[in-house]
C-alpha cells in the first residue's frame, strides 16, 4: 500500500509539488493501479531472466553475440557539424547569450 | 474533384497526370480544413508556408516533365510528437505551448524528401499518454464517425482526419496500442511496424523501448506506401535496425492461399463485445475462404501484460519526462526563487494529471526498495510474454485478434477511472512489449454503426505478411458492404 507519506517523497524525487488535493487523488489512482499490477506475483519468475528491451532478442545477427552484434551502430570517430549554438539556445526561456540562465541554485 | 475519397496513390496519380497542381491540392485541403476541422479539433498546427513551398517544389518538378518522387504531392499530418524544423511541436502538452523544433524527425523528413507535403500536426494525448485523446493539453478530439465518442488515442487526431478526409495519409505513434486503437474507433487502416523498423529519431519519448512510429490510412496499400518511404536503417536512432526494407506493395494481392493464420483464445474472452467478437470472427472466416489454414494458438501470459506494460513504460516516462525542467525548451514558471522550486512549479503548472500520474507510478517502481518486486519483476514478466509469441510463431505466420475490447466509447466515460482507461488497450500491448508488427483495419460496423478494427500481428520485421493478410480482409469487408 502507497501511504501520504510515499506520495510525498516520490513527488520529491519526481519534481512535483502537487496540490493537496492532487496528492489525495494520486494516493487512490496509485494504490488502485498497484492493486491490480499484484498481479504478476502469481507468476514465478524465479527462473525468468529479465528482458530490457527487444532489440538484443530480434532484428540483430544471430552470428554475433554482445556487442559485437551491434557493431553497426558506431560510426567513425571523426568531427562532423552538430546543431548551431544559436538554434540549440532559440527555444531557452532565458539565457545570456551564451549560457541557460537559471534561478539560484545554492540556498543560503 | 472530392478530395476526401483520395488515397496516396490517386493523390499522386493526380498530380503526375496534371488533374490538379499541389498547391492547388493543399489549398483544397487547407478550405476543407478550416471549415470542417473545427468541430472535431485533430489539427493543432497548421504549416501553410512549409506546405506551400514543398507543393511548389513538385509543381516545378511537374511542369518541367521531370520525374516525380514516388509520394509527389501527398498532403499528410504528423502526430505532434514528431518534430518539425521550424514548426511548433507540442507533444499535446502546456510544458512545450511554445517549442519549436529545431530538425525534423526522420519519418518526416524521409516522407518530405519522397515528395509529401506535411499540411499540419496533429492533437494527441498529452505525451502520447492515453486512449481517448482526453488528455490533450489543448482540447479533446471528437470521433468524425460520431461527434459524442472519443477518436480513441494517443494519435487520435491522426486517425481523425484520415476518417474525416482533411488529409490523405497521417503518422502516428504507438507505444501500447495508440496507432492501432484509434485506427479502430475511427474506422481507417493503422500500423505499428516492428521496433527497430522505423527511425524513432525526432520522436518525443514517452517509454522508449516500446515506442515505435507508423502511418494511418484509407486502405492498406497507403499504409504499406507511407511504411515504405520512411522505414529503413537511420545512423540517428541506434536502436534502428540494419535490415534491408523489402517491397512492400509488391506483395498486396498475392494469394494467402496456405498461410497459417493463429487465432489466440485469450484474445476472445471476457470483457469482449458481442459484436465487435462476431465481426472478427466473420472476418476469420473470410481468411478461411481465401485459403489460409486457421489454427487455434495459446498466448498464456496475456493476462499479465497491461500491469507488465504500466510498469515499464510509465518507468521508462518518468526518466523520459525528467528534460522538461524550464531550463533548455518550453514554457517556465514565473516567480520561483531557487533551481529546485523552479523545477517543480514549471512541471507542476506544465503537465497534465495523467502524465503526473504516470510519473508518480514511474518513479516509485524505480525507487529504492520497490525496483525489484515492481520493475525487475516486469521485466522477467516481459521475457515470458515474448516467448508466448516465440512459440504461438513457431506453428502460425500471423495472428488475428480484436484491436480493441469494444468499439469507440462516449467523451468522459472513462475520464474519471485510469485503469479502466488502460483495459482499453488490452489487446494491443503485448505487441509493443514484443516488438512485434501489428495493424488494424476495419471490419465491419457495430449496430450503432460504429467501426469495429481486426488486428493482425506479424513476425518480426514481416510487416510484408501483416499487411497482405490484412489486404484480403480489407477487400472481403469492401465486398460484402457493396453486397449490403
Amino acid at each position: 500500500m502507497v501511504s501520504e507519506k510515499d506520495v510525498s517523497y516520490v513527488a520529491d524525487l519526481a519534481h512535483l509539488e502537487l496540490t493537496a488535493e492532487e496528492r489525495a487523488r494520486m494516493l487512490k489512482d496509485l494504490n488502485s493501479i498497484l492493486g491490480y499490477i499484484e498481479r504478476l506475483n502469481q507468476l514465478d519468475t524465479t527462473n525468468v531472466e529479465p528482458m530490457a528491451q527487444v532489440v538484443s532478442r530480434y532484428g540483430v545477427s544471430k552470428d554475433s553475440t554482445g556487442s559485437e552484434a551491434f557493431a553497426y551502430t558506431m560510426r567513425p570517430d571523426e568531427l562532423r557539424p552538430s546543431l548551431p549554438h544559436d538554434e540549440a539556445m532559440s527555444n531557452a526561456p532565458q539565457t545570456d547569450g551564451t549560457f541557460f540562465k537559471v534561478p539560484k541554485v545554492i540556498e543560503r | 474533384m472530392k478530395i476526401e475519397v483520395l488515397t496516396v496513390d490517386s493523390a499522386r496519380t493526380a498530380v503526375l497526370e496534371k488533374q490538379v497542381t499541389a498547391t492547388a491540392l493543399v489549398d483544397a485541403f487547407y478550405q476543407k480544413i478550416e471549415a470542417e476541422d473545427p468541430a472535431i479539433g485533430a489539427y493543432l498546427t497548421l504549416c501553410k508556408d512549409r506546405a506551400h513551398r514543398q507543393a511548389e517544389r513538385v509543381d516545378t518538378l511537374a511542369d518541367k516533365g521531370d520525374a516525380l518522387p514516388p509520394l509527389a504531392g501527398v498532403p499528410i499530418a504528423i502526430k505532434d510528437v514528431l518534430t518539425t524544423k521550424g514548426v511548433r511541436t507540442t507533444a499535446g502538452s502546456k510544458i512545450l505551448d511554445n517549442f519549436i523544433a529545431p530538425y525534423d524527425a526522420t519519418a518526416v523528413a524521409r516522407l518530405e524528401t519522397a515528395g509529401a507535403i506535411v499540411l499540419g500536426k496533429t492533437n494527441c494525448d498529452e505525451f502520447a499518454m492515453g486512449s481517448s485523446n482526453e488528455n490533450s493539453g489543448f482540447h479533446p478530439v471528437k470521433n468524425p464517425r460520431d461527434h459524442s465518442r472519443v477518436p480513441g488515442g494517443s494519435s487520435g487526431g491522426s486517425a481523425a482526419v484520415i476518417a474525416a478526409g482533411t488529409a490523405v495519409a497521417s503518422l502516428g505513434s504507438d507505444t501500447g496500442g495508440s496507432i492501432r486503437q484509434p485506427g479502430a474507433f475511427c474506422g481507417v487502416v493503422g500500423l505499428k511496424p516492428t521496433y527497430g523498423r522505423v527511425s524513432r529519431y525526432g520522436l518525443i519519448a514517452f517509454a522508449s523501448s516500446l515506442d515505435h512510429v507508423g502511418p494511418f490510412g484509407k486502405t492498406v496499400k497507403d499504409v504499406a506506401l507511407i511504411l515504405q518511404h520512411m522505414a529503413g536503417r537511420d545512423p540517428l536512432d541506434s536502436t534502428s535496425a540494419n535490415l534491408p526494407v523489402p517491397n512492400y506493395t509488391e506483395q498486396i494481392g498475392e494469394p494467402v492461399k496456405g498461410l497459417k493464420i493463429g487465432v489466440p483464445k485469450e484474445y476472445f474472452g471476457e470483457g469482449l463485445d458481442p459484436e465487435v467478437r462476431a465481426a472478427v470472427e466473420a472476418g476469420i472466416q473470410e481468411l478461411a475462404k481465401a485459403g489460409c489454414e486457421i489454427v487455434s494458438v495459446s498466448l498464456p501470459h496475456t493476462e499479465y501484460a497491461i500491469p507488465t506494460y504500466y510498469l515499464i513504460a510509465t518507468a521508462e516516462a518518468s526518466s523520459n519526462l525528467a528534460r522538461f525542467d524550464g531550463v533548455r525548451y518550453g514554457v517556465r514558471a514565473k516567480e520561483a526563487k531557487t533551481l529546485a522550486e523552479m523545477y517543480r512549479k514549471t512541471r507542476d503548472a506544465g503537465f497534465g494529471t495523467e502524465v503526473k500520474r504516470r510519473i508518480m507510478l514511474g518513479t516509485y517502481a524505480l525507487s529504492a526498495g520497490y525496483y525489484d518486486d515492481y520493475y525487475l519483476k516486469a521485466q522477467r514478466v516481459h521475457s515470458l510474454l515474448a516467448r508466448d509469441f516465440d512459440e504461438a510463431f513457431t506453428k502460425v505466420d500471423a495472428i488475428v485478434t480484436p484491436t480493441t475490447p469494444t468499439p469507440a466509447f462516449k467523451l468522459g466515460e472513462k475520464t474519471d477511472d485510469p485503469l479502466a482507461m488502460y483495459l482499453a488497450d488490452i489487446y494491443t500491448v503485448t505487441a509493443n512489449l514484443v516488438g512485434v508488427p501489428g495493424i488494424t483495419v476495419p471490419c465491419g460496423k457495430s449496430k450503432e454503426g460504429l467501426p469495429i478494427g481486426l488486428q493482425i500481428l506479424g513476425k518480426h520485421f514481416d510487416e510484408a505478411t501483416v499487411l497482405r493478410t490484412a489486404h484480403v480482409v480489407e477487400h472481403a469487408i469492401a465486398s460484402s458492404a457493396t453486397l449490403d
